[in-house]
This record gives C-alpha cells, structure tokens and sequence, in this order.
C-alpha cells in the first residue's frame, strides 16, 4: 500500500467528514503524538494522504484553529497550539460537545431536565455495571 | 488570483432534441470539481464543448486562459481527457499507446507512467483488445495522469471498476491535485466519489446548471427533519423547504435546503414535535434537487 495515512474517514460514520477528521486529530494531539508546536501536514498533503477533498481539509484546520487547537501562520504552515496541558483540555471540550448534543437531542425529544437527568444516572449505572461483570 | 482552469459563460447549444440552455461554470485552479446530472442532461454535450470537440452556439469558453474552440491547439498541451466512450487500437499493445502518447507530449513522466502500471496492475505487453473493460478504463487514465496535465477532464472515470480499483484512481486523482496548479473535472454517477474528493459540486438537469457551490457550505445546509404530529394539524409553508412527504397522518418527513435552527423551532411552535433531524448523503441532495427542479418548470 503506499497510502501512508493513518486517519480514517469512513463514509458510513453518520458525521461529516470535516467533523471526524477534526476527532482524530485532536485525539492525536491529546494522546501527546502531536505534541506543542508540532508542525501539522499541509492541507494538500494530507487531503491526498487520506483522500477526502482540500476543502474538507481546509474546513477541519479552520475549526480547529478556532478552537484554538491549532494556530496557522501565513506562510509557514499550521502548528499544534502552545497551550499548557492540552489533552485534558481537549477532552474537557470534546465531552462539553457530546453534552450539548446530547442535551439538544433531549430538547428536541420533549425531555423535561428532570428526565434528562435521570437518564444520564441510568446510563452512568449501567455502565458501572457492565465494567463490574 | 491565477487564471481559473475552466470557464464558461452563459454557453448555449442546440440539438433537435436537446438544448443546453445558458450554462455557467468556473472552476478555479487547484480545485476537483465533480459534475452530476442524470442521463442525458448535459454533462457530455458540456464536456465536448469544454474540449472543441463541439462548438458552442452561443456563449464564452475559456480553458487553462484560452479562448474555445479557437485556441484549442494551444490549450490540449496542457489538458489531459479521459471519457468511458474512448477506444484505444485493439490490436495494439498498451505499451505501444505509451510510447505513442509519450512521442507527442514533451511533458511525458516515464517514470510516473511506470508506477502507474504498477499501482493500476497493467501489463505493457497485453494487447488492448485482451483487456477487460475496467483495464481499459485505467489504461486511459494512466495515458491522460502521465503527461502530467494542469487541467484533467474526466467524463465518467469510474464506470466499471471495481472497488479496489476505484481507490486506486480515487487516491491518484487526490495526489495530482498535491500541486496547486492542478485541476480536475470530472462527471460522475458515483455520487460517493465526488463526495470524497471534490471541492466543488455542480448538479445539471435537461441542460440546466441546478445548484453549483462549494462542497462543505453545500451539504451543510441540506437536512431532513423528521417530524411527529398532532393529529389534524397542516403543516404551514415554511421558506427553505423543498419537499415534504408524509407517512401515515402522523409523521412527515421535511426536506431543507436551508437549514437553521429556526427551522425545527419554527415547526415547534405550531406543535409539531422534531423527532430527528438528519444530514443528507450527496446522493439524496441530488435527488432532491434534481425533483425540486423539476416541479418547478413544470408549474
């Protein structure tokens, strides 16, 4: 195989695939495998490593950039921002996201916050269980 | 801002039973544009003008800065075509067609012909008509990839080939445009390819341009809503939506073509319930589009 890629953009994933490649990179930099100051592909480079399109890509580095994951200087090229402790911040982020989904979902479901809340313990139980077995 | 590869400007065509009506297109350079449109709607009429083999009724074609068809010459030294309807000499090897296709275009890659035969498992020595039909269609490819042209127009590319091969061509259609001087247009009825790997989408139906716009903004704003209702309750008519299709007298399925959050507030409000809203695949946009089209001219 000469693809060298090791992102994965699966057209089944239901989500965007600007949005997953934004995953798996932020999962590379928390992970500590892209650390500070890392210098990231180029767009063009790395759309033709994973074979989505230069817009896809260009879509992905601008969220991140204003997530301030990353930083882009003119002519230079994108960097892994010099944040101090950036994997559990990005994880801090990542779960604030699921959430707000998830709470968007309940409002558009009807769900009372009371409810909400309660289905949250339920799952929380139910994993707690699982781990326990 | 370099010249745009491609550029078309209210471009008109008449055939007895066909009319390619005010078409206008640009694609600038470094960018993959995919061109969707079903069976007869104008993709190879629009193709053919785009590389003087047709000549427009009425309009401006300009190709890698050249005017079409008269600077045509000028312009196929730097343009790389590739249709499913080509035929390569059958009793010629493809090792023939390479030498040949290198004899004429001094910008020929040996080197990046021979890793092509490589990755698209060709053999030099077979002769075309020995060759399966997705064979053939790499063979094409590798004699339009390897003279290493600004502008590849492809008209249907994929036909026939098989997945392994799809990711094949999909992954060197990707590094071709690595250059940012490289474009590339190509037709296609896998919508899932152009999902992929375009940057630019463009549909067109009966020989009209439908909707031509940056990927991202543009499956960005179509979504389906799933709704439940109460029973009796019409659904207003809301800006934005171009279909609605119920399914029994309590649930209706919205289709937008401008998606805001407003939008599902806006059904809230009149007391429906949003059960679901979901993105669209490029093939149902398509679809969509293309039937939203059609009321249109009809009514």
């Amino acid at each position: 195989m000469h693809s060298s890629s090791e992102f994965l953009i699966s057209q089944a994933d239901g989500r965007p695939m600007y949005l997953q490649l934004m995953d798996q990179i932020r999962r590379r930099i928390a992970a500590g495998d892209w650390p500070p100051g890392y210098e990231l592909p180029s767009i063009r480079v790395l759309a033709a490593d994973v074979e989505v399109s230069v817009i896809t890509v260009k879509r992905a580095y601008l969220e991140l950039e204003r997530e301030g994951v990353i930083v882009t200087r003119q002519g230079k090229g994108s960097f892994v921002a010099n944040s101090v402790d950036l994997g559990s911040e990005l994880r801090r982020r990542e779960l604030d996201e699921h959430l707000t989904a998830a709470v968007q979902l309940a409002l558009a479901l009807g769900l009372s916050s009371k409810e909400l809340e309660l289905r949250l313990r339920e799952i929380r139980d139910e994993l707690a269980q699982k781990e326990r077995s | 801002m370099s010249v745009p590869a491609l550029q078309l400007e209210a471009v008109e065509k008449s055939y007895p039973f066909f009319k390619l009506a005010g078409v206008s297109l640009k694609l600038a350079a470094g960018q993959i544009m995919g061109f969707i449109g079903p069976n007869g709607a104008g993709k190879s009429t629009t193709i053919r003008i785009l590389m003087g083999m047709a000549q427009q009724d009425r309009g401006v074609v300009r190709v890698l800065g050249r005017s079409m068809p008269h600077e045509q010459a000028l312009a196929k030294w730097d343009l790389g075509f590739m249709s499913e309807e080509m035929r390569l000499y059958g009793y010629a090897t493809l090792g023939w067609h390479l030498d040949f296709v290198a004899s004429i275009y001094p910008a020929w890659d040996a080197r990046y012909a021979a890793t092509l035969l490589k990755r698209f498992d060709l053999r030099p020595e077979q002769k075309m008509k020995h060759m399966s039909h997705g064979q053939h269609m790499k063979s094409l490819l590798l004699l339009a990839l390897a003279r290493r042209p600004r502008l590849l127009v492809l008209d249907e590319p994929m036909t026939g080939l098989d997945p392994v091969a799809r990711h094949e061509v999909l992954s060197e259609l990707m590094s071709a445009v690595t250059d940012e001087s490289r474009s590339i247009l190509f037709s296609s009825h896998h919508t899932q390819d152009v999902e992929q790997i375009c940057d630019q989408i463009t549909f067109i139906d009966r020989g009209r341009i439908i909707e031509s716009s940056d990927k991202e903004s543009f499956l960005d704003r179509w979504r389906r809503l799933q709704l439940e209702l109460p029973s009796g309750l019409e659904l207003p008519v809301l800006p934005g939506v171009v279909a609605v299709k119920s399914a029994g007298r309590r649930l209706a399925a919205v289709t937008t073509n401008a998606f805001t959050p407003a939008l599902a507030s806006a059904y809230q409000e009149v007391g429906a319930c949003v059960r679901e809203i979901q993105r669209m695949s490029l093939e149902e946009i398509f679809v969509a589009e293309v039937m939203s089209s059609r009321k249109e001219v009809s009514a």
